[in-house]
């Protein structure tokens, strides 16, 4: 019987546990000084100020564009191309002295004065500073709901412990899809966040189903150590694993490559956050539950209740 | 035998494709370009539709159908061109005998009638998808308790002028009604009278060299009734003013304390719907003091005499005008703007309500021969950075737009000159039937999409659903084969009744709501691949494949019910926290985390057992 529960080909994956310690750490402390020094690119959403896209017939230059809006005192105006040449994309900061709604207005009648009339309005963006402090406060804590939610969900489906090595596991993910998205200055906007919290969801499934499989392991092998039972849990789990990230990658490769400029930081987050969440559902949270001591003890109550419910 | 289901399960199984293929296929439809047509206060009729049908046959535009349905008339057209055209004549043409109709442009949904009967519409296409524009708009709530102090503070006057109490002054300001007497005796006795009569306020009271002071401020309750109608006027004014705009299918919605959501679909011109919502725009006529050598004076020494206040003219020039209000834009009940014939200038045709043309005559009839002054006063807004931190500071602009000489007692209609442009007496004219803002309005949020990005948005997002679905249904029929071509069906199925509740519900679709849906499809995988290794690891273990696929699924269920249930727990808080798009996203995860375990569990067992069941099978192809 136990034979089978072990078959030839098992990959000794606790046993690279020191390494992808050492891995993670230093992937987290990277995304902490990044996040530190770096800092993330928060967009407006969370700052307030403006986006104004602007689309145009033909490729534009981007200098005459930047010097209409400075003279006319925007000095501190982004001005990029957005997806295609003809295609730009204004960045404003909150400024002072001036009603920040009429600023997109007023920009757009600059730009249309430039003797250019192809000129096409695609996409304003204004938060007020109040608005973006307040999402700033909700996006935190929401991240923060979800966590405790997840902790007390864990901790009543399971044990304790595995719902710390859960949590540890997605701050882990959220960490460093964010250290990511600060060491390549990468557009933090509502988006981003949403694709965070879809990633903790994402990443949570995958921890679970190999809890599920350690806590159904710990109550059938009975004479193994923990440390083996999880590794014999993550091989038979492992293909699910990796043919459930493989599926959402393909789909979310596609939206990140076609679904437009308009949704690429929400992809590109997902991707990120969907390989860091697959090795740390494998690792990060198995590791931690390991470290906590988890043994058979806790988890057997359960049976021995039925055995002596079943007896005569 | 283990692998049969019964044959009810089957009959639910097809009445659930049934209700899916029924309510997600209104979406293949489309949508037509179309006009809208209404009326502000009475229906529309046969008459109205012969009428439009009339205008459109005069000027060759070919329609596709006109119909009437209850509150407007709609009329659809082939293409964009053809309804941009057809809305303008119609426009022109009604406007011109009764300018409360209401000619807007509109997608209007090409779902069958049978389909529309059993209330199988398609979803609707949130702004970001067919473009128009989103405010968060907050009521300056200080400058309606300002406003309603300002009022308080002319009743409280004229109510001690009737009680003859001899006051020295009354003046408000943001906060606060403060009352001035020269002697405590008659402070108190006020005080007793005033208590009496307002009931709203608190009063403390304060002597200082034998004057008596009382401050009054309004109560708890008071102050929150002030904004509630401060908030309520202002969404009906927006109404009103959405309405003039021309919009179909607008959303103003209150939101919390002292917000209100607008979205306007569809709407093209930005810059003027953010104008007309935002404009505090409104009009007072005041008797002018003095002639040109006072006003000179009194702009060089920066004081206006007593009982008069300095302005300035369009240009620049300074005027004195009266203190004393005439009458101002609350009391103006209609406004339609044209061209003066005489001075072929744009002019503003002007009806006042009773009380208001009643002032008017009294004082016009009295003044004839002197000039009065027409002022158009707007509130701007500025944000400031005070010690770090961002203040929002409030300038109004008074400007005196016209002024002239009383030629003959005014009543209830008259006209007033000294605008710009067409578009600006059109503006005002707008402005002055809509009703004023009770307090100022700012956009503290704006999210606007162009209808070309909106198209694009669509096109994109819809074809990499198209993409990302074919590649997963692609990989699964490799890797499963026999059980990756059920999963498929189930994987189908679940994109059909996703899209079948999302539609029932009516729910915005946004972009993020297909990247929900996107990544539904790719969960969605989950529960079956599951399920296939759990089936594949039993025959491993030796079992039969009945009995595997029987173990398969038993054993799987509880793993993806706990693994379901905590991605469930993240796309509620996501809801609840999240603002419009977001919300869009968590509520497609969140349906499609159940339509998905429906299909993978039940969906593909229930072909699995028609494959399989009843028979001795040997090998399964997994």
């Amino acid at each position: 019987m136990l034979k089978k529960h072990i078959s030839k080909h098992q990959i000794n994956f606790m046993g690279l546990r020191k390494p992808a310690m050492i891995l993670s750490g230093i992937m987290i402390l990277v995304s902490i000084v990044s996040l530190a020094t770096l800092k993330l690119n928060v967009g407006i959403d969370f700052t307030g100020g403006s986006i104004i896209e602007v689309g145009y017939q033909q490729p534009v230059e981007l200098e005459p564009i930047r010097d209409v809006l400075s003279v006319n005192g925007y000095e501190d105006a982004v001005v990029q191309h957005f997806g295609s040449a003809s295609e730009v994309l204004i960045r404003l900061v909150p400024k002072t002295g001036q009603n920040e709604a009429d600023t997109s207005s007023e920009v757009i009648k600059l730009l249309r004065g430039m003797g250019d009339d192809t000129v096409q309005e695609r996409r304003v963006e204004y938060v007020g500073p109040q608005v973006g402090e307040e999402l700033t406060e909700d996006g935190g804590l929401a991240v923060l709901y979800a966590l405790i939610a997840i902790l007390i969900y864990v901790s009543v489906r399971f044990e304790y412990r595995f719902s710390l090595g859960a949590v540890v596991a997605l701050i882990h993910d959220v960490i460093i899809t964010l250290g990511v998205f600060s060491l390549l200055r990468l557009d933090f906007d509502l988006s981003v966040l949403a694709a965070i919290l879809a990633v903790i969801g994402y990443s949570l499934n995958d921890t679970i189903v190999v809890f599920d499989r350690i806590r159904e392991n710990f109550r059938k092998i009975r004479n193994k150590t923990p440390e083996e039972v999880t590794n014999i849990s993550i091989n038979q789990t492992i293909s699910r694993t990796l043919m459930t990230s493989f599926t959402t990658l393909l789909v979310l490769f596609s939206l990140f490559f076609i679904g437009g400029e308009s949704i690429h930081a929400f992809s590109l987050s997902l991707i990120i956050g969907v390989f860091v969440g697959t090795y740390s559902s494998i690792y990060v949270a198995t590791s931690t539950t390991l470290l906590l001591g988890i043994s058979r003890d806790d988890l057997i109550e359960p049976e021995i209740d039925e055995d002596e419910l079943a007896r005569p | 035998m283990v692998n049969q289901y019964p044959a009810w399960k089957y009959l639910l199984l097809a009445v659930i494709t049934a209700f899916g293929v029924i309510y997600a296929s209104p979406n293949l439809y489309g949508e037509d370009p179309a006009v809208q047509i209404s009326h502000r206060v009475n229906l529309v009729n046969e008459s109205e539709l012969s009428h439009v049908r009339d205008i459109l046959v005069a000027e060759g535009i070919k329609f596709r159908s006109i119909e009437l349905n209850v509150s407007n008339l709609l009329v659809r057209f082939d293409n964009e061109d053809e309804q941009l055209r057809a809305s303008s004549e119609i426009r022109r043409a009604l406007q011109n005998s009764d300018s409360r109709y209401s000619v807007a442009l509109n997608l209007a949904p090409a779902t069958p009638e049978w389909m529309a009967q059993l209330n199988a519409l398609p979803m609707y296409l949130g702004l970001d998808l067919r473009g128009g524009v989103h405010f968060l708009m907050e009521v300056d709530m200080d400058s309606a308790i300002e406003k309603s102090l300002q009022r308080s503070e002319s009743e409280i006057k004229s109510f001690m002028r009737s009680k003859k109490i001899r006051y020295k002054s009354v003046q408000s300001d943001m906060t606060a009604i403060n009352l001035q007497f020269a002697s405590l005796t008659v402070r108190d006795m006020a005080k007793l009278e005033i208590e009496n009569e307002f009931r709203d306020f608190v009063f403390t009271t304060r002597d200082e060299a034998n004057n008596g002071f009382i401050k009054m401020s309004l109560n708890p309750t008071a102050l929150q009734t002030e904004k509630k109608l401060a908030i309520e006027q202002n969404i009906s004014t927006l109404r009103n003013r959405v309405n003039e705009l021309g919009v179909a299918e607008p959303v103003i919605q209150r939101q919390g304390e002292d917000r209100v959501v607008v979205q306007l679909p569809g709407v093209q011109d930005t810059v003027r719907a953010k104008e007309i919502l935002g404009a505090t725009a409104t009009l007072e006529f005041r008797m002018v003091h003095g002639n040109f050598t006072d006003w000179t004076a009194a702009q060089a020494s920066g004081r206006a005499p007593i009982g008069t206040r300095l302005y300035e003219r369009t240009d620049k020039s300074p005027v004195l005008l009266k203190r004393s209000v005439i009458v101002t834009g609350d009391q103006i009940v209609g406004a339609v703007s044209g061209i003066d014939s005489r001075s072929s200038s744009p002019n503003v045709t002007i009806t006042m309500n009773g009380k208001g043309a009643d002032r008017m005559g009294d004082v016009t009839r009295d003044n004839i021969g002197n000039p009065m002054a027409v002022v158009f006063i707007e509130d701007k807004y500025e944000f400031r950075t005070v010690n770090g931190e961002e203040k929002r500071f409030k300038t109004t602009v008074s400007q005196v737009i016209n002024v002239a000489t009383i030629q003959a007692q005014l009543s209830k209609r008259f006209e007033i000159t000294g605008l710009d442009s067409t578009r600006e007496s059109h503006d005002l004219a707008l402005l002055l039937r809509a009703g004023a803002l009770r307090a100022p309005m700012l956009i503290v949020e704006e999210r606007t999409v162009g209808p070309s990005l909106g198209k694009e948005n669509i096109n994109k997002g819809f074809l990499s659903v198209m993409i990302g679905f074919s590649a997963v249904l692609l990989f699964m029929a490799i890797y499963y084969k026999v059980f990756g071509l059920v999963a498929n069906v189930a994987l189908t199925l679940n994109l059909v009744l996703l899209v079948a509740v999302l539609s029932l519900l009516q729910a915005t679709l946004t972009l993020p709501g297909i990247a929900g849906i996107v990544l539904t499809v790719g969960m969605a995988v989950d529960a079956n691949v599951l399920i296939f290794e759990r089936i594949k690891e039993e025959m491993r273990m030796g079992n039969s494949p009945q009995a595997s696929i029987f173990t398969g699924y038993e054993k799987a269920f509880g793993t993806i019910a706990d693994a379901n249930v905590t991605t469930l727990i993240a796309a509620i808080i996501l809801f609840g926290f999240g603002t419009g798009p977001i919300k869009g996203f968590a509520v497609t995860l969140s349906i499609g985390i159940l339509t998905s375990m429906l299909t993978a569990i039940f969906g593909t067992r229930a072909i699995i057992n028609l494959i399989y069941g009843r028979k001795a099978v040997t090998k399964l192809a997994i």
